[in-house]
C-alpha cells in the first residue's frame, strides 16, 4: 500500500471514498470532485478521473445525481474549454438511465457544456452524442436527446442540421410516450434555433403531430409549444397556423388540455398578437370560462384580469363580464375563490362606470360568500377596490364580512383576517376603524387558540407602527393593559407579549410610564409561567428604557425573580441580569 | 388495431380446441407436505413480453421467474420495446430471483394491522435492462426495480484499508486520527482543502484513483424506487399501469387514485363512490383496469355485477361513467344470494382493448366495449354450484375472488375453480371449446370432455353463446368438490397459450 504523507492524507481519503461503501461517504466525495480534480492535475483528471467515473456509474441515483451536476461546471478542471470534449462520456451514460432527475441534471450539464465548447468539437463530439442517444436503444436515451438538440445544432454544416431535424422528426413520432412528452417540451428550445424557412416547414410539421397526438400527456405539452412557437413566427404565420390549433385546444375532449390552454392563455396571447386574440380567442376564452369541469373554470376564472387587459374595455364588458357574473354564482368554491382573487383587477380597465354599475355587485356577493376562502380573497385586495370606488361605498359591506370573518369558527380563517388588519386599518383610515375593528383586535387578545392570540399580539403592534403611539397610547394601551388582569395566566400571558412588541413601538417615555410598572407588577404573580415571562420580557425592555430605570427598577425586579422557588423562574432572570450586565459593560 | 376485425379474421370455422400439456410446476407439494400460509401464492402477473413472470405471496414476498426457451441476444432492445418477439418452442421459465416487498405492519392511528400479503403485481417500461414492478398489498403501493449487478471489487486504495477506515478491528484503537478523517465528521477535516490550499499545478502524483475490477459474476439486486403511501382508506385491490407510460391507478373498495410514477407524495383521487352516510353503502369496487392502448380510459368492476368505463378527459372527478355494463336481472330469479354471485371479481381488458372479460362467482363474462346491452358471450364456470350456494356462503366460499385472463389473441378465456381446477373456453364464434384441467402434472386427469353442443342463444344479439352450463362430470362422477382447494390467480402469456397458474403455493405452466 502506497504511503501517503500526512497533508495528502485527506486528499487521499477523500479519494478512496470515491468508492466507499457508505453512501454518505461517496457523496461526499463526489460533491469534492473538483478538489480531487486540483489535486491530481489537469492532465490525469483527464486521464484518469473522467475514464473512472465514466465506468462506475451504476451508482446510486443521490450520489450519479451530484456527479450530473459537478460534471456541468468541470471545464476549468480538465484543462478549459479545448479539452471540453473529455467531459461528455460520463455524461452520456448518465443521460441513459433510468431516474428522470439523474438524465434531467445530466442534460443540463450537456448544455452547459455545450454551450462553451469550440464550434469544431460540437461538430465532431457533441453532435455524434447526440446522434448515438437520439438513436439509443432505450427509450430513456431518447427522452434525453431531445434537450440536446438546441446547442447542437446552431454550429452544425448544412448537411448536419437536415440529419438533426429529421431526427428530431422522429423523436416526435416515437413509439414511447415518454419520448414524443420530451419532444414536445423541448420542441420551443429547439425551434428558437432553426432558420425560418425550415421553421414553416419541418418545425410546423413537427409540432402538427404533436398536437394530434392521442396521448393527452403529449397533446398536453403541446400546448406550451404554441406560445413559444407563435413567437418565433411571423405573424401572418402565427395567425395560420398557431392560432386554429389553439382555438381547437381550447375545445378538446381532454379536460387537461383545456385546463392547459386556460392556464396558459395570456402567453398565447401575446403570441398571437392583439388583434387575432380579440376576434378568435374572446370566444375560446369566453368557452373556457362556461367549461363544464371546475379545474378548467379555476385556471380561466384566475386569467381574467390579465386576459381583459389586452382587450379594450368594450369587449370586456360585453363579452367577458356576463361570464364573470356567471362565475360568482359558480357551484365550486375553488371557481369562487380564484375569481375572489383577480376581480378588483379588472376595475381600472373597466372604468368608474361600468364598475360601480356591473363589478360592484359582483364584487359584493362574493364578499358575502358563504366560503370563507372566497371573502378572504376579496379582502386580500382591497386596495385595489379603494383605489376605484372609494371606501365609503363598501363600508356597508365590508364591514359585516369582516366581522363574520374575525368570529369564524375556524381559526385559520380568523388568523388569515388578521393578517389583513393592518392592510384594511390603512385603506380604511383612523376614523373607520375606531369605531368598528378596534374592539375586535382587542376579542382577538382573548382567542382560544394560541396562534390567534399570537398573532393578535402582534396585530397590535402594527397597528402601533401604522396610526402611531399616540393614537395607540388612546386606543391600545389602555384597553391591552386591562387585560392584564384576567384571571386566566394564558391572557395575561399574551398581554406581556404584546407588551414586549409594543414597547419599542411606543418609545422609552411611553414604556417606562406604563408599560413597565404593568410588567413589575406581574412579577408578583401567582403563576411561575408569568414570573419567568416577565423576567424574558424585562430582558427585551431593558434595551430600550434608560439605564437609570434599568438600575431603578428592572434590575431589583429581576434579582427578586432570581431566587423565585422556581427553577426556571430562576433561570430566565438569571439570564436576563446576565444580559444588563453586558449591556452596561458595552454601554460604559 | 381493432380486436373485431382480429377475431372475425380468423380462419374460417372456429378455432380447434387446445390440447393442453403440462409444462413445468414451480414449488410443488409433495404428498402430504402441509401449505405455510405465507407460502400462498396471491398474485400473477405476466410482463407484457412475455419473458418475465411475477408471483406474490401472502407472505409480502415477490418472486420473478424468466423465459429460458428464447435467447434474448441478438434481438434488438428497440424491438423488444415494441414487444416484437420471435416465437420459439412452447414457454419455458426458470426461477430469476425473489425478494421480499412487504412486511407486516401496525397501523397505530386506526389500531389495524396491515397484511404483507401482495394483493396485485403490475409490470412497468423495462429501461436500461432493468425490471420495473409495482405491488401492493392492502395499503402500500411500492415500485421496484431489478437489475443485474456485476461484482465489483476494489483495489489499490491510497490508504491501507486494514488501517483506514474505522471499521477494521484494530483501526478504531490503534489511530484514532485516521478513524475521525473517515467516518466521523469529513466536513470537518476536509476543511482546509478548500480554495486557498493551492496544489501544484501538476497535480500530486503520489494520489491515485481506487481500481475497480469488475468480475463476469452478476447478481441480480431488487431494490424499491418508491414508495405510495397514505392514500387508500380501504384495502387496495387494483393497480393498473397507463399506456402513456407515466401514471397508474390503484383502486380500493370505494375510490381509485390516479398516480404520476415519480411522484409518490401525493395522487389525485378520480373516482370516489363513497356516499355521505356509510349505511347508505350498497356497492363497492372490486377491481379497476386502465384500457391497453387508450390513455384516458378506464374501467371498473363494482360488487353489484356492473362495469362501468369511464372517460378521465371527462372531467377530474369522473363519479358519472361513461358507459355502464351490466346485465339485466332475469325476473323471478331473485333470492337471497343474487347480489352476492353477482359480484365481480375480476376484470381485464382484452389486449385489443375492445373486450373486457369480467368473472362473478358463477360465471364468466365477455363485453363488446361498444354494446351495453349485455354481454356478448357468458361462460357458465360454476353453475353445478347453485343447489350448493348455501353451504358456500355458510363457509365463505361464495366470497372467494376468482381472477380470469385472455390470451393474448383474444380467442380464448380462462378462470379458476375449485379442487384446483381451471377452465378454458374458447370465445370466437362458433368455438365450443371447454376445457376442464387441473392444477397438476396432469391436468387432463380429471377432465370429461364435454360433448360439443350448438350454441345455444339467448336473445336476438347474434353473437350471445352460454355453454358450459352442463355439468363438468367431475361432480356427477362422485368427487366431492373441495372447497379449500381453489384456484383463484392465473394468467395466459401475453403472446402464446401458456397458462400459469397458482394452486396454493405451488404455480403450475401449462402450454398448447
Amino acid at each position: 500500500m502506497a504511503m501517503i504523507n500526512e497533508p495528502l492524507y485527506p486528499i487521499a481519503v477523500l479519494i478512496d471514498e470515491l468508492k466507499n461503501e457508505d453512501i454518505q461517504l461517496r457523496l461526499n466525495s463526489i460533491r469534492k470532485l473538483s478538489t480531487i480534480a486540483r489535486a491530481l492535475g489537469e492532465e490525469r483528471t483527464r486521464k484518469e478521473l473522467i475514464p473512472f467515473l465514466s465506468e462506475n456509474n451504476d451508482d446510486d441515483d443521490e450520489v450519479l445525481l451530484a456527479m450530473a451536476e459537478e460534471l456541468g461546471v468541470f471545464i476549468p478542471y480538465v484543462g478549459g474549454v479545448e479539452h471540453a470534449n473529455v467531459l461528455l462520456p460520463p455524461l452520456e451514460t448518465l443521460c441513459i438511465v433510468e431516474e428522470t432527475c439523474v438524465r434531467d441534471k445530466a442534460v443540463e450539464s450537456l448544455c452547459r457544456i455545450g454551450a462553451q465548447m469550440r464550434e469544431q468539437d460540437l461538430v465532431e463530439f457533441f453532435i455524434p452524442l447526440l446522434k448515438r442517444l437520439a438513436a439509443g436503444e432505450w427509450f430513456t436515451a431518447r427522452v434525453s436527446s431531445c434537450g440536446l438538440f438546441h446547442i447542437a445544432y446552431p454550429s452544425a454544416p448544412e448537411a448536419l442540421k437536415t440529419e438533426l431535424r429529421t431526427l428530431y422528426s422522429q423523436l416526435c413520432q416515437d413509439d414511447m410516450p415518454m419520448v414524443r412528452r420530451s419532444a414536445a417540451t423541448n420542441l420551443g428550445k429547439f425551434a428558437a434555433t432553426v432558420e425560418a424557412p425550415h421553421l414553416k416547414v419541418d418545425i410546423m410539421s413537427m409540432f402538427d403531430d404533436l398536437t394530434h397526438d392521442d396521448q393527452d400527456s403529449v397533446r398536453l405539452l403541446a400546448v406550451e409549444g404554441c406560445a413559444a412557437l407563435g413567437k418565433l413566427l411571423e405573424p401572418q404565420d402565427c395567425i395560420a397556423h398557431i392560432l386554429p390549433v389553439i382555438v381547437n385546444f381550447s375545445q378538446d375532449k381532454s379536460w387537461r388540455v383545456r385546463y392547459m390552454v386556460a392556464n396558459q392563455l395570456y402567453e398565447l396571447c401575446e403570441a398571437v398578437g392583439p388583434e387575432p386574440t380579440r376576434s378568435d380567442l374572446v370566444p375560446a376564452y369566453v368557452r373556457l370560462l362556461r367549461d363544464n369541469e371546475a379545474e378548467v373554470r379555476i385556471a380561466a376564472a384566475g386569467k381574467v384580469t390579465k386576459f381583459c387587459r389586452i382587450l379594450n374595455s368594450e369587449l370586456a364588458i360585453q363579452n367577458i363580464l356576463p361570464c364573470v357574473k356567471e362565475l360568482s354564482t359558480d357551484s365550486s368554491q375553488h371557481v369562487r375563490s380564484a375569481l375572489a382573487s383577480v376581480i378588483m383587477g379588472m376595475a381600472p380597465i373597466l372604468g368608474k362606470d361600468a364598475t360601480i354599475e356591473q363589478l360592484l355587485p359582483i364584487f359584493l356577493s362574493l364578499l358575502k360568500d358563504e366560503f370563507p376562502d372566497v371573502r378572504l380573497n376579496i379582502i386580500s385586495k382591497l386596495d385595489q377596490v379603494n383605489q376605484v370606488i372609494g371606501i365609503d361605498l363598501l363600508s356597508q359591506s365590508l364591514l359585516p364580512a369582516i366581522v363574520e370573518l374575525a368570529e369564524d369558527r375556524h381559526w385559520r380563517v380568523r388568523l388569515a383576517i388578521i393578517e389583513y388588519i393592518p392592510l384594511l386599518a390603512s385603506q380604511l383610515g383612523v376614523g373607520f376603524f375606531d369605531d368598528k375593528l378596534g374592539a375586535l383586535c382587542m376579542q382577538w387578545l382573548k382567542d382560544k387558540v394560541y396562534s390567534i392570540r399570537d398573532a393578535a399580539a402582534n396585530n397590535v403592534k402594527r397597528l402601533a407602527e401604522e396610526f402611531g403611539p399616540d393614537w395607540a397610547m388612546q386606543h391600545i394601551v389602555p384597553q391591552v393593559l386591562d387585560m392584564i388582569n384576567n384571571p386566566h395566566y394564558l391572557y395575561r400571558m399574551t398581554i406581556l407579549h404584546a407588551v414586549s412588541l409594543l414597547a419599542p413601538v411606543m418609545g422609552k417615555d411611553i414604556t417606562c410610564s406604563k408599560l413597565l410598572p404593568v410588567v413589575i407588577n406581574a412579577s408578583k404573580d401567582r403563576v411561575p409561567n408569568i414570573k419567568f415571562n416577565v423576567a424574558k420580557v424585562l430582558q427585551s425592555l431593558i434595551p430600550i428604557v434608560d439605564q437609570s430605570v434599568v438600575e431603578k427598577t428592572i434590575r431589583p425586579c429581576l434579582v427578586e425573580l432570581s431566587e423565585d422557588p422556581d427553577v426556571d423562574v430562576r433561570y430566565f432572570a438569571t439570564q436576563a441580569l446576565q444580559s444588563s450586565d453586558q449591556q452596561m459593560m458595552m454601554s460604559n | 388495431m381493432n380486436g373485431g376485425d382480429e377475431v372475425a379474421a380468423a380462419p374460417a370455422g372456429p378455432p380447434q380446441s387446445l390440447d393442453w400439456k403440462f409444462s413445468q410446476v414451480f414449488g410443488e407439494r409433495t404428498a402430504g407436505e402441509e401449505v405455510q400460509e405465507v407460502d400462498i401464492i396471491s398474485a400473477i402477473e405476466f410482463d407484457k413480453t412475455g419473458d418475465h413472470l411475477a408471483t406474490g405471496d401472502r407472505g409480502g414476498r415477490v418472486v420473478l421467474f424468466e423465459r429460458t426457451d428464447t435467447k434474448d441476444h441478438g434481438v434488438p432492445r428497440r424491438d423488444l420495446e415494441r414487444m416484437e418477439y420471435p416465437i420459439g418452442r412452447h414457454p419455458e421459465f426458470r426461477y430469476k430471483t425473489e425478494f421480499q416487498s412487504h412486511e407486516p405492519e401496525f397501523d397505530y392511528l386506526k389500531s389495524l394491522e396491515i397484511e404483507e400479503k401482495i394483493n396485485k403485481i403490475r409490470w412497468c417500461q423495462t429501461a436500461n435492462g432493468a425490471l420495473f414492478l409495482l405491488s401492493t398489498n392492502d395499503k402500500t403501493i411500492k415500485f421496484w426495480k431489478v437489475q443485474e449487478k456485476k461484482v465489483k471489487k476494489i483495489s489499490d486504495m491510497n490508504l491501507d484499508p486494514s488501517k483506514a477506515v474505522g471499521n477494521g478491528s484494530i483501526a478504531s484503537s490503534s489511530t484514532p486520527k485516521l478513524c475521525l478523517a473517515n467516518g466521523g465528521s469529513p466536513d470537518r477535516s476536509y476543511n482546509y482543502l478548500g480554495n486557498d490550499f493551492s496544489f501544484p499545478p501538476g497535480g500530486l502524483p503520489s494520489l491515485r484513483l481506487p481500481v475497480v475490477v469488475t468480475s463476469q459474476e452478476t447478481n441480480l439486486v431488487a431494490r424499491c424506487r418508491r414508495v405510495y403511501a397514505h392514500a387508500h382508506d380501504y384495502h387496495i385491490n387494483s393497480v393498473s399501469n397507463n399506456s402513456d407510460g407515466e401514471t397508474f391507478i390503484s383502486a380500493d373498495d370505494l375510490r381509485i387514485n390516479l398516480w404520476n410514477l415519480e411522484i409518490s407524495n401525493q395522487s389525485f383521487n378520480i373516482v370516489d363512490v363513497k356516499p355521505a352516510n356509510m349505511e347508505d353503502l350498497t356497492e363497492v369496487i372490486t377491481s379497476a383496469e386502465f384500457h391497453p392502448t387508450h390513455c384516458n380510459t378506464l374501467a371498473y368492476s363494482s360488487s353489484k355485477g356492473s362495469i362501468r368505463v369511464i372517460d378521465l378527459r371527462q372531467s377530474a372527478l369522473c363519479d358519472s361513467h361513461a358507459k355502464l355494463f351490466e346485465e339485466p336481472e332475469a325476473p323471478g330469479s331473485r333470492s337471497f344470494f343474487t347480489e352476492i354471485i353477482a359480484s365481480i371479481s375480476d376484470i381485464k381488458f382484452a389486449r385489443d382493448g375492445r373486450y373486457i372479460l369480467s368473472r362473478d362467482y358463477m360465471t364468466l363474462k365477455l363485453w363488446d366495449i361498444n354494446m351495453d346491452s349485455g354481454p356478448v358471450a357468458t361462460f357458465q364456470v360454476h353453475e353445478y354450484l347453485r343447489p350448493k350456494l348455501c353451504d358456500l356462503y355458510e363457509n365463505d366460499s361464495i366470497f372467494d375472488k376468482f381472477e380470469c385472463c385472455l390470451s393474448g389473441d383474444g380467442l380464448r378465456v380462462a378462470t379458476g375453480s375449485y379442487s384446483n381446477l381451471f377452465r378454458v373456453f374458447g370465445c370466437a364464434p362458433g368455438s365450443t371449446e371447454a376445457t376442464t384441467l387441473e392444477a397438476s402434472k396432469n391436468p387432463m386427469r380429471r377432465q370429461v370432455q364435454t360433448p360439443s353442443r350448438p350454441s345455444r342463444s339467448l336473445s336476438s344479439i347474434t353473437r350471445v353463446v352460454r355453454r358450459g352450463a352442463e355439468n363438468p362430470g367431475v361432480d356427477a362422477n362422485g368427487n366431492a368438490f373441495d372447497f379449500t382447494t381453489k384456484l383463484l390467480h392465473l394468467a395466459w402469456h401475453p403472446t402464446e397459450n401458456s397458462i400459469a397458474c397458482a394452486a396454493a403455493n405451488s404455480l403450475y405452466m401449462y402450454y398448447a
